[in-house]
């Protein structure tokens, strides 16, 4: 791609439309970290004193870490005490308790990123956890699910009305100790929500979380924790937005899914964090550890993400398929653009005996961003007849971007079938050019083409996260070529 | 910094005496080689290039060091480096990575080195065979340097045979590591066949790192084929400098009883208009672990880069291990790039037509392991040495190399 | 030479054969009809031993011995082929190397010699030229790159060279032009012995003008409905299933 028929070309004014702030109070606690702030967090949820100490085991523990250089990004040093680890947008001025109405600001914020707390309003068949900063803000038709004993609230309620299901499964898929930034989040984590459906039923609407971070010099620490028992189904959708800031702002979250025999677990992400400007200044810094324990037999798991945002995406969302004739899905695309860097993929363990997995990812990468997908494919001894299919294709839309495959496979048993590919190419020219003929202008070609790249992901969405997503997409990339 | 007691410990009593049985070229990088190897040690397994091999307890053993001349019958283009028909100082470790420890250990403790010199033009009909018999009754360290340079326009075809060698009947055979450092360079135009071809014992350890360096429209063909052995980690990195250039790598592994095969590729395309083509394959049985990294990283600048790399496994036992793990590193747009990694099973329906047929089973399963690795092997262009190799391949899966102490025709 | 009894067999979870029984006598010809899905490749396989079928119930005895207590290759030794439907490709197996393998583990199972080189190279120019195959087709891999026909040829090929006693041709005669049918079946007439039996699978009264049946079978859901002489396949061409379902 010569300079002078360039498509690409530097985006400079790329819009981001959710970058806006709502100016609400906000308890916000002192910026730092140490055990005395972490007691202040568990206090103000008033936590039962076992998980106060969960808290302060993994910190202790994180203290002893040190933050984690590998990965094809380049992670600023985080100042861990330049950062508020608790933000409360629902506190009333002046009275330092929880109002019983819902601010209107706070409702007319959600509004605007189309997201109504008013369940009249809600889109068809949809669930909502909002959550602001580290606190939910509201969870509609809770009383509709409960009457199929489906629990689905935030995590700070659950630890209050569900202690026992909460201490069960909190930290038995990522525990404390599994990363450094799970250790981090285990002692901090503000909200995030809690899903528990019942054995032999069918969640009737799609369960999804909203996450927004509003105030300034805060960290996100979302933890969500979702159980399916026997025989079950749920569908879960995940969206996140952030003002636009010139500091970054870091979102360490954890996702912790537990399947069990015969249940299904889907689990959709359109995450649209803001991703700093054109120059690269600001974003969410979106550290993540996201991983679902398949552990019964003929469970399935599926993971879709569209990753948009984010100055530097590192999150792997994983699969541990434990039972026997489990199945994992893992279908993936990432966008980067300007100066975002993404490291992302996934892990497929594999231990029980005919297991299944599959792997797509789609990267494509513009402007000065680097996308790579890195993956681990793990087939333990005893897994006999796993089989697991990847295809990593990654998209190139300028000269000044990258795109990197780390796949890596240990295959520890020889029934095993593991195939992997990946290519990595130019948006095809003949196709740009097809279009032109037929006066498509290049940018809308280049978004067609995109999208088409895309579908076998996209596809995978349900179907209003899936306009959302093709929206994204092309917002993402407007401006990359001209 | 165990391991490396023993040798930081070994240099220092014994460099002196390694500088009087070397050359001036070779001594000038030896105590920064040093130098470096104590300040980076062994690597962990956390070195992203030493995931797979445990390099620390492979050097742990106490070995002695050979400081054996070269034994070189005087040819064309084959010298000791001690009279090197040209200035070698501007091509001795000078393209291999200082900063790799098995590199910067070759480089303080080896005592000679081979020089192949193909001159301008020259068109080498033979191909030029270099044998490393192994063999020995006591633990001993073997460090090997190969420095070949193709002048522009040079041709040849170049096998490197590290085998068993003859060792008196009945005699008590020891542990034997190897460590290897070939530089390649080749000059523009310069074409190059490079067969490097282990057949030994399960007593042997070898770290083997060769370093290639292309000019324009240069083509390097390089064949790693692994038929037995102990411990084996070999590295191949290959830098295209010049445009329209070409570079195959070409391996095959077969492992077996506790032998353990890790093969770790670097391609870097830094020109535009070259061409870097990979086929590794692996047939791991027994308790052998194999594995393969291959890297391709394309630079900014090096547009209209075509490149393919394929990694085919069979794990035939259940008690063996294969890991794969293919990169693409990419930051030009315009280029054509893909790899594909598979680890799989025998083709049950192709066992089943053979075993209708009456072949049996262990018969079918050797026919079709054959087949596997047959295309790797239909790639090597000096028939002589492809036609050994069927041989050798289809022995080696009938389990008859390990055997074949006397046999003629493995020689 | 084959008697099978009350046979049952599945494939995964789903049973096929619902209790076969079937006897062939020395030199008689077989034919196998019925519709698809009927479970005439099960009782093909079955008696070759494909691994992927698992007879639940029944017997098959081969010349005095016991067929379901042998494995594949055992089976072939003892004389049994199968020309199959859809021979597979093997790449990188040459065709000359994949037969002089199955020719000498048989003698070797019959307590013969193996063939020296030479004399293998001139058994198999002679059986070649029985079948009229293209010379070109042995320096290939098997199968690879065959056309229909080519494949259906050098299975019967194969059969030359392997001198068995017992044949099945499962679908022979899919996708074959009338000259090439000619030519195959031209080619096991030429083979059979007077003491060489058969179980022809076929759709189509075509092949069985050249390879004649001494006996009809009419296989539906497993089970053998109806058996006749070489006039039923006629009359099958002619009214179809319909009567049998």
């Amino acid at each position: 791609m010569s300079e002078s028929n360039s498509f690409v070309r530097s985006l400079t004014e790329k819009k981001y439309e959710f970058g806006f702030t709502t100016d609400v109070h906000t308890e916000i606690i002192d910026k730092g970290l140490n055990e005395d702030v972490i007691r202040l967090i568990s206090e103000k949820k008033r936590e039962p004193d076992w998980l106060l100490q969960f808290r302060l085991e993994s910190y202790r523990y994180w203290l002893t870490q040190t933050q984690p250089a590998w990965g094809h990004v380049h992670l600023p040093e985080i100042d861990y005490q330049a950062i508020s680890y608790y933000a409360d947008p629902t506190v009333k001025k002046g009275q330092g308790s929880k109002g019983q109405e819902i601010d209107p600001e706070l409702m007319k914020t959600f509004d605007k990123l189309g997201i109504p707390l008013e369940e009249r309003l809600a889109l068809s068949g949809t669930a909502v956890d909002a959550v602001m900063d580290s606190v939910s803000v509201k969870t509609t038709f809770k009383e509709k699910l409960s009457e199929k004993g489906i629990i689905f609230c935030s995590i700070s309620e659950a630890v209050k009305n569900h202690p026992d299901l909460v201490k069960q499964y909190l930290g038995s898929v990522v525990p404390p100790k599994d990363n450094y930034f799970a250790a981090l989040n285990s002692a901090v984590f503000s909200d995030g929500s809690f899903v528990y459906i019942p054995k032999n039923t069918r969640c009737p609407m799609e369960l999804s979380t909203y996450f927004r971070i509003n105030a300034r010099n805060t960290g996100q620490f979302e933890r969500t924790l979702i159980v399916c028992d026997e025989g079950s189904y749920v569908s879960y959708l995940e969206g996140c937005t952030a003002p636009m800031r010139d500091e970054n702002q870091l979102h360490a979250a954890i996702v912790e899914i537990v399947v069990m025999d015969n249940a299904e677990v889907k689990y959709s992400t359109v995450q649209n964090w803001y991703p700093g400007d054109a120059e690269g200044r600001g974003g969410v810094l979106n550290l993540v550890t996201k991983r679902g324990d398949l552990r019964g037999v003929n469970s399935k798991l599926s993971w879709t993400q569209v990753e948009t945002g984010s100055a530097i995406t590192w999150k792997y969302p994983s699969c541990v398929l434990r039972g026997d004739n489990s199945q994992a899905e893992f279908y993936s695309v990432a966008v980067t653009n300007n100066h975002q860097e993404a490291d992302t993929g996934t892990k497929m363990i594999h231990l029980g005996k005919n297991t299944r997995s599959t792997i797509i990812s789609k990267g494509i990468s513009a402007g000065h961003s680097q996308n790579s997908y890195r993956g681990l494919v793990r087939v333990g001894k005893h897994a006999d007849g796993a089989r697991n299919y990847s295809s990593c294709d990654s998209l190139l839309l300028g000269s000044q971007c990258g795109a990197h495959t780390f796949p890596y496979m240990d295959i520890h048993n020889n029934t095993a079938t593991v195939e992997h590919e990946a290519t990595t190419s130019k948006i095809n020219e003949e196709q740009l050019f097809y279009c032109n003929q037929r006066g498509i202008s290049t940018e809308e070609a280049v978004g067609l083409i995109v999208n088409g790249y895309a579908k076998d992901v996209i596809n995978k969405l349900p179907m209003e996260f899936a306009v959302e997503a093709q929206k994204l997409l092309s917002v993402s990339l407007e401006g990359t070529v001209g | 910094m165990k391991s490396e007691q023993q040798y930081i410990e070994l240099y220092q009593e014994a460099s002196d005496l390694i500088k009087r049985k070397s050359c001036e070229v070779m001594n000038a990088v030896r105590d920064e080689a040093f130098q470096q190897f104590m300040s980076i040690g062994f690597p962990t397994r956390k070195a992203e290039r030493y995931r797979y091999t445990d390099v620390a307890t492979a050097f742990a053993p106490n070995y002695g060091i050979s400081l054996a001349p070269l034994d070189v019958k005087p040819s064309l283009y084959i010298y000791t480096i001690k009279d090197a028909p040209i200035d070698v100082a501007p091509y001795y470790h000078k393209i291999a990575d200082a900063h790799d420890p098995i590199t910067a250990l070759n480089a303080a403790l080896v005592h000679d080195a081979l020089l192949i010199h193909v001159p301008k033009n020259t068109l080498v009909e033979d191909p030029i065979v270099v044998d490393n018999w192994l063999r020995g009754t006591s633990p001993t360290m073997m460090n090997r340097r190969i420095l070949i340079i193709m002048e522009s326009g040079a041709e040849a075809t170049i096998i490197i045979n590290d085998r068993e060698g003859q060792g008196a009947r009945g005699e008590e055979q020891a542990r034997l590591l190897t460590t290897q450092v070939i530089e390649v360079y080749c000059h523009d135009n310069a074409r190059l066949d490079l067969y490097e071809i282990e057949d030994t014992t399960p007593l042997c350890s070898r770290f083997s790192n060769v370093y290639i360096h292309e000019g324009r429209d240069c083509s390097v063909k390089h064949n790693s084929i692994t038929l037995f052995n102990g411990q084996t980690r070999n590295l191949c990195d290959v830098y295209l400098r010049g445009e329209n250039s070409e570079v195959t790598l070409n391996g095959c592994a077969i492992g077996s009883g506790s032998q353990h095969i890790d093969n770790n590729t670097f391609i870097r395309h830094e020109v535009p208009h070259c061409t870097s083509n990979e086929l590794y394959k692996y047939v791991v049985d027994g308790q052998s672990v194999g594995a393969f990294a291959g890297k391709i990283l394309v630079e900014k600048d090096a547009q209209k880069t075509t490149s393919q790399e394929t990694n085919a496994n069979l794990c035939a036992s259940s008690d063996a291990r294969m890991y794969t793990q293919p990169m693409l590193e990419i930051y030009a747009d315009d280029v054509k790039c893909a790899h594909g990694s598979t680890v799989g099973v025998m083709d049950e329906t192709a066992l089943f037509y053979m075993r209708q047929r009456g072949i049996p089973e262990a018969e079918a399963r050797s026919l079709l392991k054959n087949a596997f690795m047959g295309q790797v092997i239909d790639q090597i262009k000096y028939e002589p040495l492809r036609q050994k190799l069927y041989v050798k391949v289809e022995k080696r899966f009938r389990g008859e190399l390990e055997k074949c102490d006397d046999c003629r025709l493995c020689k | 030479m084959l008697e099978i009894k009350n046979l049952h067999a599945k494939v995964g979870d789903k049973e096929i054969l619902k209790g076969i029984n079937l006897t062939i006598r020395d030199g008689e010809i077989h034919a196998l009809m019925g519709t698809n899905g009927a479970g005439k490749s099960t009782l093909s396989n079955v008696i070759v031993g494909n691994p992927a079928y698992e007879v639940t119930e029944g017997s098959i005895v081969f010349n005095g011995q016991d067929l379901l207590a042998m494995n594949t290759e055992e089976r072939a030794h003892a004389g049994i082929f199968m020309s199959f439907q859809a021979p597979i490709e093997i790449p990188g197996v040459s065709m000359t190397n994949f037969m002089r393998s199955a020719v000498n583990a048989r003698r070797e199972a019959l307590g013969k010699e193996p063939l020296k080189s030479t004399d293998f190279l001139k058994v198999m120019r002679e059986k070649r030229k029985l079948v009229e195959i293209d010379p070109k087709l042995m320096n290939r891999s098997v199968n690879e790159g065959f056309s229909g026909g080519e494949r259906k040829r050098n299975e019967i090929f194969q059969m030359a060279m392997l001198e068995p006693t017992f044949c099945i041709l499962d679908e022979t005669d899919s996708g074959l032009d009338v000259d090439a049918l000619r030519i195959v079946a031209e080619g096991f007439n030429k083979l059979r012995t007077p003491e060489t039996s058969a179980i022809v699978i076929t759709h189509y009264q075509r092949l069985l003008d050249y390879i004649r049946p001494d006996f009809v079978h009419v296989l539906i859901d497993g089970q053998i409905v109806k058996t006749g002489t070489a006039e039923l396949a006629q009359q099958i061409e002619e009214q179809g299933f319909e009567a049998y379902l």
